[in-house]
């Protein structure tokens, strides 16, 4: 498969994706560490990606996306943020709400 | 012109900051000294009135595409308009811990 068409279907599949580098037990860089802590806080399940050993993906999303860096937090098909956005919404609550509404929709479709 | 400078200059003329901080913030993470890789910045301004935070960086992204695409690695952004930032009481979070590399000091990023 096209890796655009990949990461089309990663986004598409999975209602909360983040995009990071290393694993949620064994981030590799604090950006990603910080936004896995922010999402593992809302209590539930995400996919993820790491980009580190997925070239292919870290070379090419970023223009798909309009975002150079990693991490990238998706939700119900839409880019939320990087580390910053994530955590800022995560102290204001407004994460939660997303991720719950997005969670709620995944388990009834 | 160093790179703290040229992000200093696009930004200035992109979105006339009523605020703008740069900080180089490349010494935190394991990369030789005086790099110019890892920057944070806190920008405030009115063009970021009524647009979401995912938005306001993608604006800021295209104004430093050329850095991105060449010697910066990691860029911290903090967005605001006037009257968020004067909600904030005029302050934005810091950056995290750098877990790769020779940075690395959790036993989780060791492993």
């Amino acid at each position: 498969m096209d890796i655009l068409d990949t990461i089309k279907e990663q986004i598409q599949s999975n209602s909360i994706l983040l995009y990071m580098k290393g694993s949620p037990n064994q981030p590799q860089c604090g950006f990603s560490a910080q936004t896995v802590q922010a999402l593992m806080a809302c209590g539930e399940r995400f996919a993820y990606v790491d980009v580190l050993s997925n070239p292919d993906v870290r070379a090419n999303l970023p223009k798909y996306a309009n975002w150079p860096t990693f991490p990238q937090l998706w939700i119900s098909g839409e880019l939320i943020g990087g580390c910053d956005i994530v955590t800022e919404m995560h102290a204001s609550g407004e994460l939660q709400t997303l991720v719950k509404e997005a969670a709620a929709a995944q388990s009834a479709s | 012109m160093s790179v703290e400078e040229q992000i200093r200059e696009q930004l200035t003329a992109g979105l006339v900051p009523v605020h703008l901080e740069v900080a180089n913030e490349s010494h935190m993470h394991s990369v030789p000294p005086n790099s110019e890789t890892h920057f944070r910045v806190v920008v405030v301004s009115d063009a970021f009135a009524g647009k979401r935070q995912v938005a306001r960086h993608q604006q800021v992204y295209g104004l430093l595409a050329a850095q991105l695409e060449g010697p910066v690695h990691a860029l911290a952004l903090h967005t605001y308009s006037p009257g968020e930032w004067q909600e904030r009481e005029n302050s934005a979070p810091t950056s995290p811990d750098c877990l790769g590399g020779s940075k690395a000091t959790s036993p989780e990023a060791q492993a």
